[in-house]
Protein backbone atom coordinates (compact mmCIF):
# COMPACT_ATOMS: atom_id res chain seq x y z
CA UNK A 1 0.00 0.00 0.00
CA UNK A 2 1.57 3.45 -1.17
CA UNK A 3 0.64 6.23 0.88
CA UNK A 4 0.43 10.05 -0.08
CA UNK A 5 1.55 12.42 2.29
CA UNK A 6 -1.76 13.58 2.32
CA UNK A 7 -3.29 10.29 3.70
CA UNK A 8 -0.39 9.77 6.14
CA UNK A 9 -1.60 13.09 7.42
CA UNK A 10 -5.36 11.51 7.66
CA UNK A 11 -4.12 8.74 8.97
CA UNK A 12 -3.11 10.21 11.78
CA UNK A 13 -5.66 12.35 12.55
CA UNK A 14 -7.75 9.09 12.95
CA UNK A 15 -5.06 7.71 14.91
CA UNK A 16 -5.63 10.18 17.69
CA UNK A 17 -9.06 9.80 17.47
CA UNK A 18 -9.05 6.35 17.77
CA UNK A 19 -6.97 7.18 21.05
CA UNK A 20 -10.43 8.92 22.55
CA UNK A 21 -12.68 6.56 22.09
CA UNK A 22 -12.03 3.95 24.55
CA UNK A 23 -13.31 6.96 27.03
CA UNK A 24 -16.16 7.58 25.59
CA UNK A 25 -16.57 3.56 25.69
CA UNK A 26 -16.15 3.83 29.37
CA UNK A 27 -17.74 6.66 30.04
CA UNK A 28 -21.02 4.82 28.49
CA UNK A 29 -20.13 1.90 30.18
CA UNK A 30 -20.67 4.38 33.67
CA UNK A 31 -23.78 5.64 32.08
CA UNK A 32 -25.30 2.51 31.89
CA UNK A 33 -24.16 1.42 35.74
CA UNK A 34 -24.93 4.48 37.32
CA UNK A 35 -28.45 3.84 35.62
CA UNK A 36 -28.72 0.09 37.10
CA UNK A 37 -27.44 1.05 40.47
CA UNK A 38 -28.59 4.00 41.08
CA UNK A 39 -24.93 5.09 42.35
CA UNK A 40 -24.56 2.52 44.68
CA UNK A 41 -21.53 0.99 45.25
CA UNK A 42 -20.47 -2.27 43.53
CA UNK A 43 -18.54 -5.26 45.58
CA UNK A 44 -17.10 -8.21 44.54
CA UNK A 45 -17.69 -11.95 44.87
CA UNK A 46 -20.61 -13.86 45.04
CA UNK A 47 -21.21 -13.69 41.24
CA UNK A 48 -19.42 -15.41 38.17
CA UNK A 49 -18.52 -14.39 34.80
CA UNK A 50 -17.67 -17.11 32.45
CA UNK A 51 -16.56 -16.39 28.63
CA UNK A 52 -13.70 -17.77 26.67
CA UNK A 53 -10.16 -15.68 27.06
CA UNK A 54 -9.99 -15.70 23.22
CA UNK A 55 -13.02 -15.35 21.15
CA UNK A 56 -12.45 -16.88 17.26
CA UNK A 57 -15.08 -14.41 16.42
CA UNK A 58 -16.57 -11.74 18.22
CA UNK A 59 -19.57 -11.81 16.40
CA UNK A 60 -20.92 -15.07 18.54
CA UNK A 61 -19.49 -15.34 22.14
CA UNK A 62 -20.30 -17.22 24.35
CA UNK A 63 -21.26 -15.45 27.95
CA UNK A 64 -22.45 -17.27 31.49
CA UNK A 65 -23.47 -15.45 33.94
CA UNK A 66 -24.07 -16.60 37.83
CA UNK A 67 -24.85 -14.97 41.05
CA UNK A 68 -26.91 -16.89 43.14
CA UNK A 69 -29.09 -15.00 45.47
CA UNK A 70 -29.61 -11.93 42.66
CA UNK A 71 -32.61 -10.46 41.65
CA UNK A 72 -31.46 -9.13 38.04
CA UNK A 73 -28.07 -9.11 36.62
CA UNK A 74 -26.75 -6.81 34.06
CA UNK A 75 -24.41 -7.66 31.01
CA UNK A 76 -21.89 -5.23 29.95
CA UNK A 77 -19.53 -5.51 26.46
CA UNK A 78 -17.31 -2.49 28.04
CA UNK A 79 -15.32 -1.64 24.84
CA UNK A 80 -18.61 -1.83 22.10
CA UNK A 81 -19.96 1.25 20.61
CA UNK A 82 -23.15 0.96 22.91
CA UNK A 83 -21.75 -1.22 26.03
CA UNK A 84 -25.05 -2.38 26.57
CA UNK A 85 -25.73 -6.49 26.12
CA UNK A 86 -28.80 -7.25 28.06
CA UNK A 87 -30.49 -7.65 31.66
CA UNK A 88 -31.72 -10.54 32.70
CA UNK A 89 -34.33 -10.65 36.17
CA UNK A 90 -35.22 -13.86 37.63
CA UNK A 91 -38.55 -14.41 38.35
CA UNK A 92 -40.19 -16.42 41.29
CA UNK A 93 -39.46 -20.05 39.04
CA UNK A 94 -36.02 -19.58 38.88
CA UNK A 95 -34.56 -22.65 39.91
CA UNK A 96 -31.28 -20.22 39.83
CA UNK A 97 -30.24 -16.68 39.11
CA UNK A 98 -27.33 -17.73 36.58
CA UNK A 99 -27.95 -18.02 32.73
CA UNK A 100 -25.97 -18.42 29.42
CA UNK A 101 -26.72 -16.63 25.92
CA UNK A 102 -23.91 -15.16 22.65
CA UNK A 103 -22.67 -11.48 22.30
CA UNK A 104 -21.05 -9.60 20.16
CA UNK A 105 -18.06 -7.84 20.86
CA UNK A 106 -16.13 -5.06 18.39
CA UNK A 107 -12.74 -6.05 19.93
CA UNK A 108 -10.53 -7.25 22.67
CA UNK A 109 -12.30 -6.06 25.41
CA UNK A 110 -13.43 -6.04 29.65
CA UNK A 111 -17.22 -7.99 29.60
CA UNK A 112 -18.60 -6.99 32.92
CA UNK A 113 -21.52 -8.12 35.13
CA UNK A 114 -23.15 -6.73 38.07
CA UNK A 115 -25.63 -8.47 39.87
CA UNK A 116 -28.37 -6.74 42.14
CA UNK A 117 -28.96 -9.07 45.64
CA UNK A 118 -32.26 -9.49 46.67
CA UNK A 119 -31.19 -7.12 49.40
CA UNK A 120 -30.29 -4.07 47.15
CA UNK A 121 -27.10 -4.78 47.24
CA UNK A 122 -24.69 -4.93 44.14
CA UNK A 123 -21.04 -7.25 43.43
CA UNK A 124 -19.51 -7.05 39.92
CA UNK A 125 -17.54 -9.73 37.92
CA UNK A 126 -15.10 -8.77 34.89
CA UNK A 127 -13.16 -10.49 32.39
CA UNK A 128 -11.32 -9.91 29.37
CA UNK A 129 -12.10 -11.81 26.43
CA UNK A 130 -9.28 -11.16 23.34
CA UNK A 131 -11.01 -10.93 19.87
CA UNK A 132 -8.96 -12.84 17.00
CA UNK A 133 -9.10 -10.90 13.52
CA UNK A 134 -8.63 -13.66 11.19
CA UNK A 135 -7.25 -13.52 8.42
CA UNK A 136 -9.39 -15.54 6.30
CA UNK A 137 -12.58 -13.91 4.51
CA UNK A 138 -15.05 -16.23 1.83
CA UNK B 1 -13.41 -37.89 25.95
CA UNK B 2 -11.24 -39.85 23.00
CA UNK B 3 -11.14 -43.58 22.50
CA UNK B 4 -9.99 -45.66 19.52
CA UNK B 5 -12.46 -47.63 17.80
CA UNK B 6 -12.95 -49.37 14.28
CA UNK B 7 -13.50 -46.88 11.77
CA UNK B 8 -16.62 -47.83 10.27
CA UNK B 9 -19.94 -49.57 11.60
CA UNK B 10 -19.69 -49.97 15.20
CA UNK B 11 -18.03 -46.83 15.78
CA UNK B 12 -19.74 -46.26 19.52
CA UNK B 13 -17.95 -49.30 20.59
CA UNK B 14 -15.17 -48.05 22.67
CA UNK B 15 -11.82 -50.87 21.85
CA UNK B 16 -9.59 -49.15 24.23
CA UNK B 17 -5.87 -50.79 24.25
CA UNK B 18 -6.40 -52.94 22.25
CA UNK B 19 -3.50 -51.96 19.97
CA UNK B 20 -5.91 -52.97 16.66
CA UNK B 21 -4.52 -50.04 14.67
CA UNK B 22 -4.69 -50.87 11.38
CA UNK B 23 -8.48 -49.85 9.88
CA UNK B 24 -8.87 -47.46 13.11
CA UNK B 25 -9.80 -43.65 13.27
CA UNK B 26 -9.71 -41.47 16.46
CA UNK B 27 -13.63 -40.32 17.66
CA UNK B 28 -12.98 -36.51 18.85
CA UNK B 29 -16.45 -36.06 19.87
CA UNK B 30 -20.22 -37.26 19.70
CA UNK B 31 -22.85 -34.94 18.37
CA UNK B 32 -25.85 -35.39 20.71
CA UNK B 33 -24.06 -37.91 22.71
CA UNK B 34 -25.32 -40.72 20.78
CA UNK B 35 -23.25 -40.02 16.94
CA UNK B 36 -19.46 -40.58 17.52
CA UNK B 37 -17.87 -38.46 14.78
CA UNK B 38 -14.02 -39.63 13.51
CA UNK B 39 -12.27 -36.99 13.68
CA UNK B 40 -8.27 -38.42 13.01
CA UNK B 41 -8.06 -40.76 10.74
CA UNK B 42 -5.34 -42.70 8.77
CA UNK B 43 -4.64 -40.66 5.78
CA UNK B 44 -5.87 -42.29 2.16
CA UNK B 45 -3.51 -44.10 0.08
CA UNK B 46 -3.63 -42.32 -2.67
CA UNK B 47 -2.40 -39.30 -1.01
CA UNK B 48 0.85 -41.18 -0.89
CA UNK B 49 2.56 -39.71 2.09
CA UNK B 50 1.69 -36.11 1.75
CA UNK B 51 -0.59 -36.33 4.66
CA UNK B 52 0.19 -38.70 7.39
CA UNK B 53 -3.48 -38.46 9.05
CA UNK B 54 -6.63 -36.55 7.77
CA UNK B 55 -7.57 -34.48 10.24
CA UNK B 56 -11.25 -32.35 10.77
CA UNK B 57 -11.20 -29.02 10.98
CA UNK B 58 -12.89 -29.42 14.49
CA UNK B 59 -9.88 -30.32 15.62
CA UNK B 60 -8.45 -26.39 15.13
CA UNK B 61 -11.22 -25.07 16.77
CA UNK B 62 -11.34 -23.19 20.64
CA UNK B 63 -13.26 -25.47 22.40
CA UNK B 64 -16.35 -22.80 23.33
CA UNK B 65 -17.09 -23.10 19.27
CA UNK B 66 -16.02 -27.19 19.68
CA UNK B 67 -19.03 -27.18 22.18
CA UNK B 68 -21.45 -25.20 19.78
CA UNK B 69 -21.18 -28.61 17.61
CA UNK B 70 -21.74 -31.32 19.74
CA UNK B 71 -25.20 -30.66 20.51
CA UNK B 72 -28.07 -30.17 17.85
CA UNK B 73 -29.71 -27.69 19.87
CA UNK B 74 -26.61 -25.12 20.40
CA UNK B 75 -25.66 -25.47 16.56
CA UNK B 76 -27.32 -22.60 14.71
CA UNK B 77 -26.93 -24.65 11.78
CA UNK B 78 -29.93 -26.43 12.68
CA UNK B 79 -32.09 -23.73 12.23
CA UNK B 80 -31.39 -23.89 8.75
CA UNK B 81 -32.05 -27.81 8.50
CA UNK B 82 -35.80 -26.88 9.91
CA UNK B 83 -36.35 -24.69 7.46
CA UNK B 84 -35.04 -26.74 4.58
CA UNK B 85 -37.21 -30.07 6.51
CA UNK B 86 -40.13 -27.93 5.55
CA UNK B 87 -39.31 -27.16 2.20
CA UNK B 88 -38.53 -30.78 1.18
CA UNK B 89 -42.28 -31.23 2.44
CA UNK B 90 -43.10 -28.55 -0.04
CA UNK B 91 -44.68 -28.65 -3.70
CA UNK B 92 -42.41 -27.01 -6.05
CA UNK B 93 -42.34 -26.09 -9.66
CA UNK B 94 -44.83 -26.77 -12.29
CA UNK B 95 -45.39 -30.77 -11.72
CA UNK B 96 -46.74 -29.64 -7.88
CA UNK B 97 -44.47 -32.93 -6.18
CA UNK B 98 -42.10 -32.18 -3.32
CA UNK B 99 -39.29 -33.47 -2.21
CA UNK B 100 -40.83 -36.09 0.17
CA UNK B 101 -43.29 -37.25 -3.05
CA UNK B 102 -40.62 -39.03 -4.54
CA UNK B 103 -37.66 -39.75 -1.65
CA UNK B 104 -40.01 -40.17 1.47
CA UNK B 105 -38.39 -39.48 4.96
CA UNK B 106 -35.49 -37.69 4.26
CA UNK B 107 -33.42 -39.16 7.36
CA UNK B 108 -34.16 -42.85 5.35
CA UNK B 109 -34.28 -42.17 2.06
CA UNK B 110 -30.52 -40.12 2.25
CA UNK B 111 -29.02 -42.45 4.71
CA UNK B 112 -25.51 -42.00 3.39
CA UNK B 113 -25.71 -40.03 0.35
CA UNK B 114 -23.51 -36.72 1.72
CA UNK B 115 -20.75 -39.36 2.52
CA UNK B 116 -20.72 -40.89 -1.34
CA UNK B 117 -20.76 -37.00 -3.45
CA UNK B 118 -19.62 -35.90 -5.45
CA UNK B 119 -19.55 -38.74 -7.54
CA UNK B 120 -20.52 -39.97 -11.01
CA UNK B 121 -24.28 -40.02 -12.59
CA UNK B 122 -24.03 -42.47 -15.57
CA UNK B 123 -26.92 -41.30 -17.22
CA UNK B 124 -25.53 -37.38 -17.38
CA UNK B 125 -22.16 -38.83 -17.73
CA UNK B 126 -20.71 -36.09 -15.55
CA UNK B 127 -18.92 -35.70 -12.07
CA UNK B 128 -22.37 -34.67 -9.97
CA UNK B 129 -22.24 -32.59 -6.70
CA UNK B 130 -25.27 -33.12 -4.20
CA UNK B 131 -25.83 -29.08 -5.23
CA UNK B 132 -26.02 -30.25 -8.71
CA UNK B 133 -28.45 -33.27 -7.96
CA UNK B 134 -30.87 -31.09 -6.19
CA UNK B 135 -30.60 -28.17 -9.14
CA UNK B 136 -31.12 -31.37 -11.23
CA UNK B 137 -34.40 -32.92 -9.33
CA UNK B 138 -35.60 -29.16 -9.47
CA UNK B 139 -35.71 -28.05 -12.95
CA UNK B 140 -35.70 -31.61 -14.81
CA UNK B 141 -38.30 -33.62 -12.32
CA UNK B 142 -40.02 -30.62 -10.18
CA UNK B 143 -40.24 -28.14 -12.99
CA UNK B 144 -38.75 -25.88 -10.85
CA UNK B 145 -36.70 -23.08 -11.19
CA UNK B 146 -32.39 -23.98 -10.13
CA UNK B 147 -31.28 -22.77 -6.82
CA UNK B 148 -28.36 -20.26 -6.45
CA UNK B 149 -25.64 -22.90 -6.45
CA UNK B 150 -24.24 -21.55 -3.21
CA UNK B 151 -27.32 -19.81 -1.88
CA UNK B 152 -29.01 -19.44 1.53
CA UNK B 153 -31.59 -22.58 -0.21
CA UNK B 154 -29.15 -24.26 -1.54
CA UNK B 155 -27.00 -24.56 1.52
CA UNK B 156 -30.06 -25.62 4.09
CA UNK B 157 -30.97 -27.93 1.32
CA UNK B 158 -27.44 -29.50 1.46
CA UNK B 159 -27.44 -29.36 5.20
CA UNK B 160 -30.77 -31.31 5.49
CA UNK B 161 -29.46 -34.21 3.26
CA UNK B 162 -26.34 -34.41 5.24
CA UNK B 163 -27.81 -35.16 8.54
CA UNK B 164 -28.71 -38.77 7.95
CA UNK B 165 -24.90 -39.21 7.27
CA UNK B 166 -23.65 -38.39 10.19
CA UNK B 167 -20.77 -40.22 11.51
CA UNK B 168 -20.96 -42.46 8.57
CA UNK B 169 -17.44 -42.02 6.75
CA UNK B 170 -16.49 -40.02 4.02
CA UNK B 171 -15.95 -42.74 0.96
CA UNK B 172 -15.73 -40.66 -2.19
CA UNK B 173 -14.42 -42.76 -5.35
CA UNK B 174 -11.69 -41.25 -7.56
CA UNK B 175 -11.65 -44.10 -9.99
CA UNK B 176 -13.18 -45.16 -12.84
CA UNK B 177 -14.99 -42.78 -14.90
CA UNK B 178 -14.43 -39.82 -12.31
CA UNK B 179 -10.61 -39.96 -12.20
CA UNK B 180 -9.93 -37.65 -15.47
CA UNK B 181 -11.66 -35.36 -13.25
CA UNK B 182 -10.24 -36.41 -10.03
CA UNK B 183 -6.50 -35.38 -11.80
CA UNK B 184 -8.37 -31.99 -13.06
CA UNK B 185 -9.07 -31.48 -9.43
CA UNK B 186 -5.55 -32.24 -7.88
CA UNK B 187 -3.85 -30.39 -10.20
CA UNK B 188 -5.74 -27.56 -9.19
CA UNK B 189 -4.82 -27.84 -5.44
CA UNK B 190 -1.16 -28.11 -6.44
CA UNK B 191 -1.42 -24.79 -8.68
CA UNK B 192 -0.55 -21.35 -6.93
CA UNK B 193 -3.61 -18.96 -8.12
CA UNK B 194 -3.38 -15.04 -7.59
CA UNK B 195 -0.71 -12.35 -6.67
CA UNK B 196 0.25 -14.16 -3.55
CA UNK B 197 1.06 -16.81 -5.42
CA UNK B 198 -1.05 -19.42 -2.68
CA UNK B 199 -1.93 -23.14 -3.49
CA UNK B 200 -4.54 -24.75 -1.47
CA UNK B 201 -1.50 -27.40 -0.51
CA UNK B 202 0.68 -23.76 0.20
CA UNK B 203 -1.81 -23.17 3.58
CA UNK B 204 -3.68 -26.79 4.06
CA UNK B 205 -0.92 -29.37 3.13
CA UNK B 206 2.32 -27.12 3.86
CA UNK B 207 1.40 -25.78 6.85
CA UNK B 208 -1.77 -26.93 8.79
CA UNK B 209 -1.91 -26.47 12.60
CA UNK B 210 0.26 -23.27 12.17
CA UNK B 211 -1.09 -19.56 12.12
CA UNK B 212 -1.92 -17.26 9.25
CA UNK B 213 -2.45 -13.97 10.67
CA UNK B 214 -5.14 -14.92 13.61
CA UNK B 215 -6.05 -18.20 11.59
CA UNK B 216 -5.39 -21.15 13.44
CA UNK B 217 -5.05 -23.26 9.50
CA UNK B 218 -6.61 -26.56 9.20
CA UNK B 219 -6.15 -29.08 6.54
CA UNK B 220 -9.20 -27.74 4.60
CA UNK B 221 -11.42 -30.84 4.87
CA UNK B 222 -14.69 -30.41 3.49
CA UNK B 223 -16.67 -33.52 5.56
CA UNK B 224 -18.22 -30.67 8.03
CA UNK B 225 -19.58 -28.68 4.97
CA UNK B 226 -21.77 -26.81 4.60
CA UNK B 227 -21.13 -25.40 7.78
CA UNK B 228 -22.54 -22.22 10.03
CA UNK B 229 -19.86 -19.75 10.32
CA UNK B 230 -19.85 -17.64 13.13
CA UNK B 231 -18.37 -14.90 11.46
CA UNK B 232 -21.69 -14.96 8.94
CA UNK B 233 -23.78 -16.09 11.05
CA UNK B 234 -25.19 -18.25 8.20
CA UNK B 235 -24.42 -21.37 6.24
CA UNK B 236 -21.25 -21.70 3.84
CA UNK B 237 -21.18 -24.15 1.10
CA UNK B 238 -18.02 -25.67 0.10
CA UNK B 239 -18.05 -23.72 -3.17
CA UNK B 240 -18.94 -20.79 -0.94
CA UNK B 241 -15.44 -21.22 1.00
CA UNK B 242 -12.95 -22.19 -1.87
CA UNK B 243 -14.55 -18.93 -3.41
CA UNK B 244 -13.19 -17.07 -0.23
CA UNK B 245 -10.26 -19.41 -0.27
CA UNK B 246 -9.30 -18.44 -4.06
CA UNK B 247 -10.08 -14.66 -3.22
CA UNK B 248 -7.92 -14.52 -0.69
CA UNK B 249 -4.88 -15.41 -2.81
CA UNK B 250 -5.73 -12.79 -4.73
CA UNK B 251 -6.92 -14.41 -7.88
CA UNK B 252 -10.14 -14.16 -9.95
CA UNK B 253 -12.48 -16.64 -8.23
CA UNK B 254 -13.57 -19.34 -10.25
CA UNK B 255 -17.79 -19.65 -10.15
CA UNK B 256 -19.58 -22.08 -7.87
CA UNK B 257 -20.63 -25.02 -9.79
CA UNK B 258 -17.93 -24.36 -12.36
CA UNK B 259 -16.10 -27.31 -13.42
CA UNK B 260 -13.16 -25.95 -11.94
CA UNK B 261 -14.50 -26.12 -8.29
CA UNK B 262 -16.61 -29.93 -9.16
CA UNK B 263 -13.43 -31.18 -9.89
CA UNK B 264 -11.92 -29.20 -6.78
CA UNK B 265 -14.23 -30.58 -4.51
CA UNK B 266 -14.42 -34.18 -5.74
CA UNK B 267 -10.47 -33.71 -5.09
CA UNK B 268 -10.34 -32.48 -1.84
CA UNK B 269 -13.35 -34.72 -0.34
CA UNK B 270 -11.34 -37.19 -1.32
CA UNK B 271 -8.45 -36.03 1.15
CA UNK B 272 -10.88 -36.82 3.65
CA UNK B 273 -12.28 -40.22 3.25
CA UNK B 274 -12.81 -41.75 6.23
CA UNK B 275 -13.69 -38.99 8.58
CA UNK B 276 -16.64 -38.94 9.30
CA UNK B 277 -19.81 -36.25 7.89
CA UNK B 278 -20.06 -33.82 10.14
CA UNK B 279 -22.02 -31.66 8.17
CA UNK B 280 -23.74 -29.10 9.25
CA UNK B 281 -20.45 -28.05 11.45
CA UNK B 282 -19.79 -24.77 13.44
CA UNK B 283 -16.90 -22.55 12.57
CA UNK B 284 -15.44 -19.42 13.46
CA UNK C 1 -42.32 -9.13 10.60
CA UNK C 2 -38.55 -10.32 10.23
CA UNK C 3 -38.03 -12.98 7.35
CA UNK C 4 -38.42 -16.35 8.68
CA UNK C 5 -38.56 -16.01 12.25
CA UNK C 6 -38.50 -19.96 13.93
CA UNK C 7 -38.64 -20.48 17.61
CA UNK C 8 -36.68 -23.68 19.34
CA UNK C 9 -36.85 -24.66 22.90
CA UNK C 10 -35.89 -27.30 24.54
CA UNK C 11 -37.39 -28.51 27.59
CA UNK C 12 -37.80 -31.91 29.06
CA UNK C 13 -40.90 -33.74 28.58
CA UNK C 14 -41.12 -34.50 32.64
CA UNK C 15 -39.43 -33.90 35.63
CA UNK C 16 -40.23 -34.34 39.32
CA UNK C 17 -41.87 -31.64 41.39
CA UNK C 18 -39.67 -28.99 43.06
CA UNK C 19 -36.81 -30.36 39.83
CA UNK C 20 -34.55 -27.56 38.83
CA UNK C 21 -34.74 -28.25 34.96
CA UNK C 22 -32.27 -26.36 32.05
CA UNK C 23 -33.90 -24.52 29.21
CA UNK C 24 -32.64 -23.56 25.98
CA UNK C 25 -34.10 -21.24 23.73
CA UNK C 26 -33.11 -20.36 19.81
CA UNK C 27 -34.68 -18.19 17.95
CA UNK C 28 -33.83 -17.29 14.40
CA UNK C 29 -33.58 -13.65 13.95
CA UNK C 30 -30.92 -11.15 12.28
CA UNK C 31 -30.42 -8.84 15.58
CA UNK C 32 -29.53 -6.21 13.26
CA UNK C 33 -27.64 -3.98 15.47
CA UNK C 34 -28.43 -0.32 13.61
CA UNK C 35 -24.57 -0.17 13.18
CA UNK C 36 -23.60 -1.98 10.04
CA UNK C 37 -23.87 -0.21 6.82
CA UNK C 38 -24.99 -1.17 3.12
CA UNK C 39 -23.37 -1.32 0.28
CA UNK C 40 -24.08 2.28 -0.65
CA UNK C 41 -23.09 2.84 2.57
CA UNK C 42 -25.87 3.84 4.57
CA UNK C 43 -26.40 2.98 8.12
CA UNK C 44 -28.69 0.05 8.32
CA UNK C 45 -31.98 0.62 10.98
CA UNK C 46 -31.57 -1.16 13.88
CA UNK C 47 -34.49 -4.43 13.78
CA UNK C 48 -33.83 -6.92 16.78
CA UNK C 49 -35.83 -8.79 19.72
CA UNK C 50 -35.30 -6.50 22.70
CA UNK C 51 -37.43 -8.54 25.17
CA UNK C 52 -37.27 -12.25 26.24
CA UNK C 53 -39.95 -14.12 28.64
CA UNK C 54 -40.24 -17.34 29.83
CA UNK C 55 -43.78 -18.06 32.09
CA UNK C 56 -44.71 -21.43 33.99
CA UNK C 57 -48.23 -21.26 34.78
CA UNK C 58 -48.24 -18.13 34.83
CA UNK C 59 -45.86 -17.24 37.30
CA UNK C 60 -42.70 -15.81 35.67
CA UNK C 61 -39.04 -17.41 35.01
CA UNK C 62 -36.93 -15.29 33.54
CA UNK C 63 -37.25 -12.08 31.82
CA UNK C 64 -34.66 -10.16 29.76
CA UNK C 65 -33.97 -7.07 28.03
CA UNK C 66 -31.60 -7.67 24.88
CA UNK C 67 -30.10 -4.95 23.05
CA UNK C 68 -27.70 -5.18 19.90
CA UNK C 69 -25.02 -6.80 21.10
CA UNK C 70 -26.35 -9.86 21.38
CA UNK C 71 -25.57 -12.41 18.84
CA UNK C 72 -27.76 -12.57 15.46
CA UNK C 73 -30.13 -16.23 16.32
CA UNK C 74 -30.50 -15.31 20.25
CA UNK C 75 -29.72 -18.64 22.27
CA UNK C 76 -30.72 -18.39 25.81
CA UNK C 77 -30.27 -20.89 28.37
CA UNK C 78 -31.55 -20.85 32.04
CA UNK C 79 -33.43 -22.95 35.20
CA UNK C 80 -36.47 -22.88 35.95
CA UNK C 81 -38.39 -24.81 38.97
CA UNK C 82 -41.51 -26.93 38.05
CA UNK C 83 -43.77 -27.22 41.22
CA UNK C 84 -46.52 -28.44 38.84
CA UNK C 85 -47.55 -30.11 35.70
CA UNK C 86 -48.30 -27.25 33.57
CA UNK C 87 -47.11 -25.09 30.45
CA UNK C 88 -43.77 -23.29 29.64
CA UNK C 89 -44.52 -20.17 27.75
CA UNK C 90 -41.73 -18.28 25.93
CA UNK C 91 -42.31 -14.64 23.92
CA UNK C 92 -40.02 -12.74 22.17
CA UNK C 93 -40.84 -9.14 21.31
CA UNK C 94 -39.41 -8.03 18.08
CA UNK C 95 -38.68 -3.54 17.40
CA UNK C 96 -41.20 -3.76 14.78
CA UNK C 97 -44.25 -5.03 16.70
CA UNK C 98 -44.10 -8.40 16.27
CA UNK C 99 -44.32 -11.35 19.34
CA UNK C 100 -43.32 -14.83 18.32
CA UNK C 101 -44.16 -17.41 20.91
CA UNK C 102 -44.06 -21.36 21.96
CA UNK C 103 -45.14 -23.19 24.82
CA UNK C 104 -44.23 -26.32 25.97
CA UNK C 105 -46.03 -28.52 28.13
CA UNK C 106 -44.47 -30.89 31.13
CA UNK C 107 -45.38 -33.77 33.29
CA UNK C 108 -44.57 -33.53 36.77
CA UNK C 109 -44.69 -36.74 39.16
Amino acid sequence: MNLTRRETVLLAAGASVAVMVPFRAFADAAENIAAFTGGAAVGEGGITLTAPEIAENGNTVPVDVDAPGAVEIMVLAVGNPNPAVGTFKFGPLAAAQMASTRIRLSKTQNVMAIAKMADGSFVQATKEVKVTIGGCGG
Amino acid sequence: MKMTVLKSAIAGLALVATGVMAEEGTVGFEINGDIPIVTRVPAAAHLDGALSEAISGWEYRDSSTQAMQMDDFDNPAMLAVEQAAEVWNTAMGTVGKSCADCHGDVNESMIGIRATYPKWNEKAGEVRTLAMQVNNCLTENMGAEAWKYDGADMAAMEALISIPSRGMPVNVAIDGPVASVWEQGKEMYYTRYGQLELSCASCHELNYDNLIRADHLSQGQINAFPVYRLKDTGLVTTHGRFKGCVRDTRAETFAAGSPEFVALELYVASRGNGLSVEAPAVRP
Amino acid sequence: MADNVTPRVRVPRDAKAGEAITIKTLISHQMESGQRKDGDGNLIPRSIINRFTCDFNGQNVIDITMEPAISTNPYFEFQSLVPESGTFTFTWYDDDGSVYTDTKDIAVS
